[in-house]
């Protein structure tokens, strides 16, 4: 620390290259908040995954459709603690644009299976009671600024009804949360005995199945069984893990994560040079300054360390600058961008990630600057001056 | 003024210049009494500056040895060297050499950012280097906000801060006017007669000289004593 005012001082001498480069690494870590809270977002499916789930889907596609008759046979399967389903809805809140995940399910075996989702008891009561009953995630209520009680009217786009129309209607009944702030409550969730009493086709199916794993069970075993006990009927199916079920399903948007790296690659690679060019002429500029260090009794270690330190000095400014308003902003557009993609977030491993690359790229930049001043010859230089 | 502070025995100096060797000096003695002002003369390239960075451990003899204050300098490493720099010998230039980022008072302080005093007791030791040379109330300037002079001043004090018994001084006086040349050069006097620091100087001006209390002549590597007029 008694070197800090020597490395401040020398950071500023000059103000505007200074600044300017600061700037630069401002908005590359601004950007790297941003990628990273959106990358987060198409992998927080993965992220929250429950190693002990399993999610039962066609062989075929997704969005074939599974017999209600399945359920049976897979709850008495053997390693299987419990079984419920789910199925896609697919529908918008008055207008197309305002889409979100509507699922029908059975309440009290989804709240089980779903244990991560906080609801209040009477509240689940009271969706159980009801059959047109429907609970949302505090994501969707807070977007859309419902409340219990308010009756909901969702447009169907694929589901239509059996007497022809689109608008099913639903009593909010209640709201849930989940404390994970990786996982996504962007969900509403009605009564599959409605949705399976009103709707005009394919009557006695689901989309998925999503099942327990009995402790001490193997989970690949278990899908093995379950896959092998469906294969050669109409409806084969295909058992994986929650995780790797999220994963295909975020594939489907391309590979995410290597655009985010791709594109960051390209913007730490330009600031380097940015920052690396800042420290080469800062260092020119000062040799007989450095040499003068040296003749005082600074180490060749000492000056090291402090050309080092100027350099990182600079990143952490910009970083942690473009870090903070990142962070802000992830806050604005998680809210905004609730309910069609949940889970925008600057994980705490985000931001270590980001500050252990300011230090990073602070070595990088400052280290061939620094070793050529701890290299320097106090003789020739002091001569040179 | 009787102990020896700093010795020379055989000392030679080779450049490689290119193909070229460059003897600068040549079998050289000199014993250097503690308390001693001296005075070096002599025409460019005699090696002058060469025997000041030798006695100050930035250089290092191709053959024989020099010790100072009873360190052997030829034989220590590079570190070592900067250790013993840091305590034992304070430098001044022609051209001052202060950073120009920082103030008088840091300028002064930086030599004792290497030692284990607190951040007050560096201020405070500085504040009075800056007090004996005169200049506590320029304490907070920049470097370009003083004269030449003082800039020397501020020099001295950052070379003396540490308490060094050894101050080697390269033309200290070359980039000043007479009046302040002068004023220097009695600073000098004063910090060798009055705090016992044994000064070598380096200079091409003969009145300068006047000021040691004696004159060495260096020419083509090797030394003639000439006794203060």
């Amino acid at each position: 620390m008694k070197y800090f005012r020597l490395i401040w001082k020398n950071a500023w001498r000059k103000k505007v290259r200074t600044l300017l480069t600061i700037l630069s690494v401002f908005v590359a870590f601004l950007l790297f908040a941003l990628l990273s809270a959106i990358g987060f977002a198409f992998r927080g499916g993965v992220d929250v995954a429950d190693a002990e789930r399993l999610i039962i889907i066609d062989k075929v596609s997704l969005i074939n459709l599974l017999p209600m008759s399945y359920m049976s046979r897979i709850a008495s399967t053997d390693g299987v603690e419990s079984v419920t389903h789910a199925s896609w809805f697919g529908g918008y809140y008055q207008e197309p644009r305002n889409q979100f995940g509507q699922f029908p399910v059975d309440p009290q075996s989804y709240f089980d299976m779903y244990s991560e989702f906080n609801i209040p008891e009477e509240q689940l009561e009271a969706f159980k009671q009801n059959r047109t009953g429907a609970v949302v995630g505090q994501d969707i209520a807070a977007t859309y600024g419902w409340k219990i009680g308010d009756r909901i009217p969702i447009q169907a786009t694929i589901w239509t009804k059996a007497d022809g129309g689109r608008t099913w209607e639903f009593d909010l009944e209640g709201i849930f949360s989940t404390d994970d702030p990786r996982g996504s409550s962007a969900l509403m969730l009605f009564q599959y005995d409605y949705f399976e009493e009103a709707r005009a086709f394919a009557k006695g199916t689901v989309g998925w199945y999503v099942l327990r794993v009995a402790k001490g069970a193997d989970p690949i075993r278990v899908a093995n069984t379950i896959d092998l006990q469906f294969s050669n009927s109409p409806n084969e199916t295909k058992t994986s893990t929650e995780a790797a079920f999220a994963q295909s399903f975020t594939k489907q948007f391309g590979n995410i994560a290597l655009i985010v790296t791709l594109i960051l690659g390209a913007v730490f690679f330009t600031l380097l040079l940015v920052s690396g060019n800042t420290m080469s002429q800062s260092v020119r500029e000062r040799i007989s300054e450095l040499a003068v260090l040296k003749t005082l009794g600074f180490n060749d270690r000492t000056v090291l360390g402090v050309v080092l330190s100027e350099s990182i000095l600079i990143m952490l400014l910009g970083g942690l600058l473009g870090l903070g308003l990142g962070w802000l902003v992830v806050q604005g557009l998680a809210k905004q961008m609730a309910a069609f993609l949940p889970g925008v977030f600057l994980s705490p491993g985000a931001i270590a990630a980001g500050i252990g690359m300011m230090i990073g790229a602070g070595i990088l930049a400052g280290i061939f600057p620094a070793l050529k001043a701890m290299r320097l010859s106090i003789i020739d230089a002091l001569a040179r001056a | 003024m009787s102990d020896v502070l700093a010795r020379l025995k055989g000392v030679s100096r080779i450049y490689q210049k290119g193909k070229e060797r460059v003897e600068v000096l040549h079998e050289l003695d000199l014993e250097i009494p503690d308390g001693d002002f001296i005075a070096i003369m002599g025409p460019s390239g005699s090696g002058k500056t060469t025997l000041l960075n030798l006695l100050g451990g930035l250089d290092k003899p191709t053959a024989g040895t020099v010790s100072v204050g009873g360190a052997e300098l030829s034989s220590m490493s590079n570190s070592q060297l900067s250790k013993w720099r840091s305590t034992h010998v304070g430098f001044i230039f022609q051209f001052y050499n202060l950073l120009p980022v920082l103030t008088a008072l840091r300028n002064v302080e930086l030599p004792l950012l290497l030692t284990n005093f607190n951040a007050r007791e560096r201020v405070k030791r500085a504040s009075i280097a800056l007090d004996i040379v005169g200049l506590a109330d320029r304490a907070r300037h920049y470097p370009r906000e003083l004269s030449g002079g003082q800039e020397q001043r501020v020099a001295i004090a950052r070379a003396i801060v540490s308490d060094p018994s050894l101050l080697l001084c390269d033309e200290p006086t070359g980039d000043l006017d007479r009046d302040t040349a002068d004023e220097i050069l009695r600073l000098l006097q004063v910090l060798n007669r009055e705090h016992g620091k044994t000064i070598v100087m380096v200079t091409h001006d003969a009145q300068a000289a006047e000021f040691a209390n004696r004159t060495l002549h260096c020419d083509k590597g090797t030394l003639e004593a000439k006794e203060a007029a």
